[in-house]
């Protein structure tokens, strides 16, 4: 594929476009750590596009770049140990075949939101958050069928990337 | 209408309903009545312990959060971080829940006074 890196920036900036309007909604459930997760949007693209490794890359420099312009050390650690967690959930069961976009995006919703509530867990070294948990999952199954009837209507337009 | 959803897509949804239905069951199990006690704990170590009947707004942690216990219900009041997570949060009341403040890494725990002697013991 021609101009990956060139795609690999369009793809950045966009995921920093979306960090940056998520911060704008305020969205308060009384749950600390939830969120709709829009860059999650572009993550999953380029985990279908551009494959595991960019996605991986793309997430690691989406969460550093937003924390840095948006947010403060603690969601730097926080979104990177949701990020990873949910790639990774993402990534296998995309390898695992069988779940279409909406599946894969479900299971990395949920896995962000468990990745964070570990953090969470090791910072403040209890167990309490636990009763989170419920909340969280469904939670994150919510936002994730959301993100991926988003991520699934824009695959279809983006056939030719792969060219 | 087609959702589109595969097969395995509703597996995992059943999966990840079940899990947080069992949880729930947990919470449920373990948690629930008979909690009087509010607890503050900065970086794990138990720091000061309220009395959830007692109406009063108190400074933890040498200033940096507000706690706010009325009715009942505790709720963080103020704290000094840039994001308010904890202050949005909706008040506690119920044994075992929480508001944490991750970035001055302070804990507000409602106990009852017998799941500490149950944790005493089982220590």
């Amino acid at each position: 594929m021609r101009g990956r890196v060139a795609y690999f920036g369009v793809f950045t900036a966009l995921a920093l476009i979306f960090s940056y309007v998520e911060t704008l909604i305020p969205f308060h459930f009384g749950i600390p750590g939830m969120k709709l997760g829009l860059a999650n949007i572009i993550i999953v693209l380029v985990l279908y596009r551009l494959g595991v490794k960019e996605a991986y890359l793309l997430s690691v420099v989406r969460v550093l770049l937003s924390g840095f312009l948006f947010g403060n050390y603690f969601s730097i650690i926080y979104s990177l140990a949701g990020g990873i967690l949910s790639l990774s959930a993402m990534a296998l069961l995309k390898r695992n075949g069988g779940f279409s976009v909406m599946g894969v995006s479900i299971a990395g919703g949920v896995f962000h939101n468990i990745g964070q509530l570990a953090v969470a867990m090791l910072v403040v070294e209890t167990f309490s958050v636990v009763y989170y948990v419920p909340v969280l999952l469904v939670a994150g199954m919510f936002t994730g069928l959301l993100i991926g009837i988003a991520a699934n209507e824009m695959l279809k337009r983006l056939v030719n990337l792969n060219e | 209408m087609k959702t589109g959803l595969k097969k395995k897509d509703w597996v995992l949804i059943m999966i990840i309903i079940c899990v947080a239905w069992l949880t729930v069951l947990v919470h449920i199990f373990i948690g629930g009545k008979g909690a009087n006690r509010v607890i503050v704990k900065i970086e794990g170590a138990i720091q000061d312990t309220y009395n959830l009947s007692e109406e009063g707004e108190y400074e933890i942690n040498g200033g940096t959060n507000v706690l706010l216990i009325r009715n009942g219900k505790a709720s963080m009041l103020e704290a000094d971080c840039p994001d308010q997570l904890c202050v949005h949060q909706k008040p506690i009341a119920l044994n075992r829940e929480s508001i944490i403040c991750l970035p001055n890494k302070v804990v507000v725990e409602i106990e009852s006074g017998t799941s500490r002697e149950f944790d005493a013991v089982t220590r």
